[in-house]
């Protein structure tokens, strides 16, 4: 198949390919630690974690940011690793599934997803508790239509939506009761 | 994706300068800005758009909402989506807007998203998006595959013979519909672009998606004292309840006296290459009553020219409708 020759691929036009050009060093904080990479500018910051540091608690569903499998907290906000480069999260905190409990101790959504059965095959699971983090800190949410809209950017194929609006649900419930009854 | 370098200036000026001396329109450049990525990078992923470096803009001082002089507020160009959407002077004041942006994408894409990168955000034609088909917009001449291919989700207003896509945003009719300022920087200094003519038709040229140059900035949004805050509503029809492009999407604003309408501002998503305003339908229904005789009729003049593709023609009766009903709501007068 010849080249295309659109505006969007003049820049390669009568040229020889550019050599690649170099790796970067990107430095970031996950889950605590302090992590130095080199790694290609187009390496998604959802392969930097999955690839370069072989924590694969993060999912690649989609990659396209359609599925929310990839979601991570960057400094403390919900977004898609696999629509950011890991250059652009230079020395930001990123949190990802694996940061979530302390030592034994299960993050309460965590729990609240085991407790209410909130998954079956598991693969959107790290995402959908990540966003629900995330959604949480957002303090955006007050029903349960609530959460279903705010938590629409994470799918689950398995329909677990049940259960997972009941596990949001009940820590929701329960940070506003520690939080003296505010919303 | 295909390989590229990667810069982060700490300037606006130093940005600048990474796109200095492209041509045309910031559609073809081969340098480009990123900020939020959400839609450049996926774009890049599927190898639409192939640009040669990335400048990264994210962390220029161009995030702040801010009040300006004569009641309106300044909305920074990389100010998140979900931060302009959730700040209580633009929920207070431009309810229409906050509801507009909170209807698009999801909250993990709306946290990562910039409002200029929200206006510079392509189509979700299935064929744009497609490289194994012709398409006018990636790839000039080629042809439009959506034309005589499945169309379900494509323009009704200002097509042309070659493209029929629509511009996907929500944010953008809400800002059309309050006529908002962008201002924009470049090697020749500043200037500000009225939103109506930010985006633009198809036409012969649908390669090209607005009018802000290759070596141009957009550092804010000025959105006017007008926010229209009584009476004004966004309304999103679509085929799933969240986090779906609209088939059909209507900004309504409205002054009343009493009942009857003072101005009237309209604007539609979903339905054309750019927010569709038009200024027949508008005039329609100054100094009228607000009733949904008027409104019908106001959608009726809208919707004049309005011509249906093969699977699409169903747009029609649905932005009739979607307009009744929007213009009802932000009139507050009962609508079946």
């Amino acid at each position: 198949m010849s080249q295309p020759t659109g505006p969007a691929s003049q820049g390669h036009a009568h040229k020889q390919p550019a050599p690649p050009p170099d790796l970067m060093d990107v430095t970031l904080t996950i889950n605590g630690s302090r992590k130095t990479l080199r790694v290609a500018p187009w390496t998604s910051l959802l392969d930097a974690l999955r690839l370069h540091l072989d924590m694969t608690g993060t999912k690649k569903g989609c990659d396209h940011g359609q599925c929310g499998a990839c979601t991570v907290l960057v400094d403390g906000r919900r977004i898609n690793s696999c629509l950011t480069l890991a250059v652009m999260a230079e020395g930001r905190t990123v949190t990802t599934i694996e940061g979530l409990a302390s030592g034994d101790a299960l993050h309460p959504l965590q729990e609240a997803f085991v407790e209410h059965d909130a998954f079956q095959c598991g693969y959107c699971t790290p995402g959908q508790i990540c966003s629900a983090v995330g959604m949480l800190e957002e303090g955006h949410a007050r029903t349960d239509d609530d959460i279903r809209e705010l938590m629409s950017g994470n799918l689950c194929r398995c329909g677990a939506y049940p259960n997972i609006v009941a596990a949001i649900r009940q820590v929701m419930d329960s940070q506003a009761q520690k939080d003296g009854g505010k919303p | 994706m295909r390989a590229f370098s990667y810069d982060r200036p700490d300037s606006v000026d130093a940005a600048l300068r990474g796109v200095a001396n492209q041509p045309g329109t910031t559609t073809e450049a081969a340098v480009k800005f990123v900020a939020g990525g959400t839609n450049l990078l996926d774009l890049m992923k599927a190898d639409v758009m192939r640009p040669d470096r990335l400048v990264d803009i994210s962390r220029l001082n161009l995030d702040k909402i801010e009040e300006v002089d004569g009641g309106g507020l300044r909305l920074g160009a990389l100010a998140r989506n979900s931060d302009t959407a959730y700040d209580a002077r633009v929920q207070a004041r431009y309810p229409m807007l906050s509801k507009a942006i909170l209807a698009g994408a999801s909250a993990q894409l709306r946290n990562m998203a910039t409002n200029g990168g929200n206006l510079l955000q392509r189509t979700r034609c299935y064929y744009f998006y497609d490289t194994g088909t012709p398409c006018n917009k990636r790839e000039p001449g080629t042809g439009c595959g959506a034309l005589t291919g499945v169309n379900r989700i494509h323009a009704i207003l200002g097509a042309s013979d070659h493209c029929i896509a629509v511009h996907p945003s929500d944010m953008c009719v809400a800002l059309a519909a309050l006529e908002a300022i962008v201002r924009v920087t470049g090697p020749k200094g500043e200037r500000t672009i009225p939103f109506a003519d930010f985006h633009r038709l198809p036409g012969d040229t649908p390669h090209i998606d607005s009018t802000l140059a290759a070596d141009e900035l957009i550092t804010a949004i000025d959105l006017p004292a007008k926010g229209f805050a009584e009476h004004s509503t966004y309304l999103k029809v679509r085929d799933r309840a969240s986090y779906a492009f609209a088939l059909v999407s209507v900004a309504a604003a409205l002054e009343l006296d009493g009942q009857t309408i003072r101005t009237a501002r309209l604007a539609l998503g979903g339905v054309a290459h750019k927010p569709w305003r038009d200024p027949a339908a508008e005039a329609e229904l100054a100094g009228k009553p607000a009733s949904l005789e008027n409104f019908r009729e106001a959608s009726r003049v809208l919707l004049r020219d309005a011509k249906g593709q093969s699977h699409n023609a169903f747009k029609i009766g649905l932005a009739e409708r979607a307009i009744v009903r929007a213009l009802a709501e932000a009139a507050g007068v009962e609508h079946p």
